[in-house]
């Protein structure tokens, strides 16, 4: 079967995460945090294991004064993330014929 | 098998949520603040200037073709300021190399849209009662509300644009008599501060 399901996406927060992070170049912690509506705790340990995977880079960048935490997928990253689409769309077909 | 096609659906609703229509162009939100400003200067003009001038028993005009002068106005400002929106806002996208027409440019629009457009016909349904004088809290209301309702698709200084309309609205409504001068403020200079904030911001 085509396709991996990807344990690193089985948690809903992981999965939105990396979502985001396909569409967008870069997402900053605390535009996560609002979007997913998930506390700092949560989301930094979420995106911390999404780093150790080498899914995603952190950046961090200073806008004016404020420091800025901006994330990004890595290719590996989008990579994972792809097969992890494949295998759910091939799931669904599966079952539909 | 359900389980994966909520994990799609969960997919897709995050990637549309998190993209934001950024192709909106400040330079058109001048554009438009100063077309603005010019059509409120004709109308105070011919509402308030004409008794005062030197041609005064001269040029007279009645209730009736102020209104008419008005309302072409007000549709030609308009006119003028979406197609300046629409034509510098494709132009950007075209050099950020993004597609104009999204499902993030239609979430904004419909967002705007709907109460603006519903402020229009508000709006008609004030001339047609014949309150005037409560056509520019109308306007200002409508259009701060559509902003409000559309920032959190586009740039994120469109919400304070949003609440500056809506002030102005309410204080148009409450004192009708500065009712031109709010509308001015609003449409005329909030337009022309924002649209060059998010234009040095974002597009120099």
């Amino acid at each position: 079967m085509k396709g991996n399901y990807d344990k690193a996406f089985e948690n809903v927060v992981r999965l939105r995460v990396m979502s985001i992070l396909m569409v967008n170049a870069q997402f900053d912690f605390n535009s996560f945090k609002e979007l997913l509506d998930v506390t700092d705790g949560n989301l930094a340990s979420h995106l911390r294991n999404l780093e150790n995977q080498g899914y995603i880079q952190v950046e961090k960048t200073f806008v004016g004064r404020k420091p800025q935490t901006n994330y990004s997928a890595t290719a590996a990253g989008k990579i994972a993330f792809q097969e992890h689409l494949d295998f759910l769309e091939n799931l669904i077909k599966e079952n539909k014929t | 098998m359900n389980k994966a096609e909520r994990e799609l659906a969960e997919i897709k609703a995050m990637m549309e949520r998190s993209t934001r229509f950024l192709s909106l162009s400040g330079l058109s939100g001048v554009l438009a603040g100063i077309y603005a400003l010019i059509g409120a200067g004709m109308v105070t003009y011919w509402i308030y200037g004409v008794e005062t001038s030197l041609f005064e028993g001269i040029d007279v005009l009645t209730t009736r073709e102020i209104l008419n002068r008005t309302l072409v106005t007000a549709l030609i400002v308009l006119a003028l300021a979406l197609i300046s929106a629409y034509i510098l806002s494709q132009k950007k996208s075209q050099k950020s190399a993004s597609k104009f027409w999204t499902a993030s440019s239609r979430r904004f629009l419909s967002a705007l849209f709907v109460p603006v457009i519903s402020g229009g016909l508000f709006s008609f349904a004030l001339l047609h009662e014949g309150f005037f004088h409560l056509i520019p809290a109308a306007t200002l209301v409508f259009y701060g509300l559509g902003l409000i309702n559309a920032a959190q698709f586009t740039l994120n200084e469109i919400k304070n644009l949003g609440y500056g309309q809506l002030i102005l609205g309410l204080i148009a409504a409450f004192h009708p008599a500065v009712g031109l001068i709010c509308w001015a403020l609003g449409f005329g200079v909030l337009h022309v501060i924002y649209g060059s904030m998010m234009y040095y911001k974002y597009e120099r």
